[in-house]
């Protein structure tokens, strides 16, 4: 699914900000993604949906090399990947509808089922009544599920949330995760960026700790009691084979 | 495809100014292209109009009357129609001279004293080749001072000018284009810039660099056709105005400013142009542009 093999990213000069990374996303695999501030998640995040190109080391996606595989192939790759940006970064000029309908159209879905598709999902995540408002109008929390529902309508084999929960209750926040999980079991790779050690912990899954620029696995071997929800238990490929830290 | 905006390129400046810029350069575009094509055609007609025929010019008399020497006047047509290659030699009535010199002097301007010479309109047979200088030698010895003009000087001179002028309008009309384009350039990287957010959204969700382009290429499009339209008019009433002005000096001379299909085609032409090279320029930049990105 995904391959990090030494790794390391740096901006133009400046000091390498994710060292030596080696990891191994599974297909159907679960990860939180955790860390201090400036400690590279949202760097890792973004090589991760190919908005960056490492300074070093080789990334694999899709059994592809991203080092040498033709650059008209990469929006292929990017439509696989489903996008939770910290931000947001909803597009305010358009509606809801028309933001979430954006990676259907990008991939050239017929425009009669887009919208039925749309406002199906925006009914589940309780936007159903929404779908003509545009972002400035909406609240964070929505704004959250417009952004969550946008990287999930073309189910992408890799979903990628950075912060997802982070503008939301913890009840929304849950339902959001519940969300991510069954994503989870129907074959879909999940990795999660997250300052909440709270939110983490209701959930067995193992966890991608980043510090300093060099990352390290907890493998959470045994489940937590979590008061998550039965369901919320990972598949049995959840945990992938991940290669194990690399510094 | 494009089905609608995903970019709010609408809302950005660029919208404001391109239209109007393009519009003062198909406007300068037109007129210089209007100038090359009515000199051209001009210069045809006259060209054609003067192909095929010479003018002997017989110096006055001494009374100063045209035709009070019918003896040499006889003889010069003489020898012009016994000489192979010409089909026919009529001398132009006094009156017909006088109306060629009015132009000039003005009608009823030409003093009744006024020394003027004879001339014989002589038409060539059709791909007629003759020595000139020999005809020029046999009319002298019958009637000194006859001078043989077979306008080749003239005609020569006429076309070196219409075509300097031609390819200096149509170098104008060039540089327009490289300056239309140099704008569009500037109004999508602006557009780029303004954008750059979105832009970056729509990249990582998968649009490919030509999907981005093609919202840009649109909208450079509509506005230059806008704008090339307008010019289009403004050019259209500038012209009507020098026929106008043109027509009322009735000089022979001048080339005659009527819109012909051709010039109504070349002109039409350049807000279709404009378009194009808006749209390739906008295309073109931006997926440069966002070729750097990974």
């Amino acid at each position: 699914m995904l391959r990090f093999q030494n790794v390391g990213l740096r901006y133009g000069l400046g000091p390498e900000v994710l060292r030596d990374v080696n990891l191994h996303l599974a297909p159907g695999s679960f990860h939180f993604l955790t860390g201090p501030s400036g400690a590279g998640k949202s760097s890792l995040l973004k090589l991760m949906y190919l908005g960056l190109q490492p300074s070093r080391g080789n990334i694999s996606m899709f059994n592809q090399d991203i080092a040498t595989i033709d650059r008209a192939e990469l929006p292929g790759l990017r439509r696989r990947v489903g996008v939770v940006f910290q931000n947001f970064r909803l597009l305010d000029h358009l509606s809801t509808l028309d933001n979430v309908a954006l990676p259907l159209r990008i991939a050239g879905a017929k425009e009669g089922t887009v919208r039925d598709h749309v406002a199906e999902l925006l009914s589940w995540v309780g936007l159903g009544n929404h779908l003509d408002v545009h972002p400035p109008t909406l609240s964070d929390g929505e704004k959250q599920r417009v952004a969550i529902a946008r990287a999930v309508i073309g189910r992408p084999s890799l979903l990628l949330a950075d912060e997802p929960t982070g503008s939301v209750d913890l009840e929304q926040g849950l339902r959001i995760l519940h969300l991510f999980e069954q994503l989870n079991k129907i074959g879909t790779t999940v990795v999660i960026a997250t300052h909440d050690r709270g939110l983490i912990k209701r959930f067995s899954h193992p966890v991608l700790k980043l510090e300093r620029g060099k990352l390290k696995i907890n493998r959470r071997a045994a489940p937590p009691a979590s008061p998550a929800s039965p369901e919320n238990q990972p598949p049995e490929n959840s945990g992938g084979q991940q290669d194990g830290p690399t510094s | 495809m494009a089905r609608r905006r995903d970019l709010p390129l609408e809302r950005d400046g660029t919208g404001r100014f391109l239209p109007w810029l393009i519009a003062l350069m198909v406007y300068l575009a037109c007129l210089a292209l209007a100038g090359a094509i009515m000199l051209d055609e001009a210069s045809g007609r006259w060209q054609s109009g003067l192909t095929g025929t010479m003018t002997a010019q017989i110096p006055a008399a001494d009374s100063g009357k045209s035709d009070e020497h019918p003896a040499t006047i006889a003889a010069v047509l003489d020898v012009l129609k016994n000489t192979p290659g010409i089909r026919d030699a009529q001398p132009l009535t006094t009156d017909s001279v006088i109306a060629l010199i009015e132009p000039w002097l003005g009608k009823g301007n030409v003093a009744s004293d006024l020394p003027i010479p004879v001339l014989i309109d002589i038409q060539l047979e059709e791909n007629a080749t003759f020595d000139t200088v020999a005809l020029a030698i046999q009319l002298e010895q019958v009637a000194p001072g006859t001078r043989l003009d077979d306008h080749e000087i003239w005609i020569t001179r006429m076309l070196r000018l219409s075509q300097t002028i031609g390819a200096v309008a149509m170098t104008i009309v060039i540089l327009i284009g490289i300056a239309a384009a140099a704008t569009v350039v500037f109004a999508t990287r602006t557009g780029l810039a303004v954008h750059q957010g979105a832009i970056e959204v729509l990249h990582i969700i998968g649009a490919r660099d030509t999907y981005i382009a093609r919202q840009f290429q649109v909208r450079a499009m509509s506005l230059a056709l806008r704008g090339g339209l307008l010019g289009l008019i403004l050019a259209t009433m500038t012209l009507a105005l020098l026929a106008g002005i043109a027509g009322n000096l009735e000089g022979p001379l001048l080339p005659q400013l009527a819109v012909t299909p051709s010039l109504w085609g070349g002109l039409a032409a350049l807000p279709l142009a404009a378009a194009l090279i808006a749209t390739l320029t906008a295309r073109i930049t931006v997926v440069r542009t966002l070729s750097r990105l990974p």
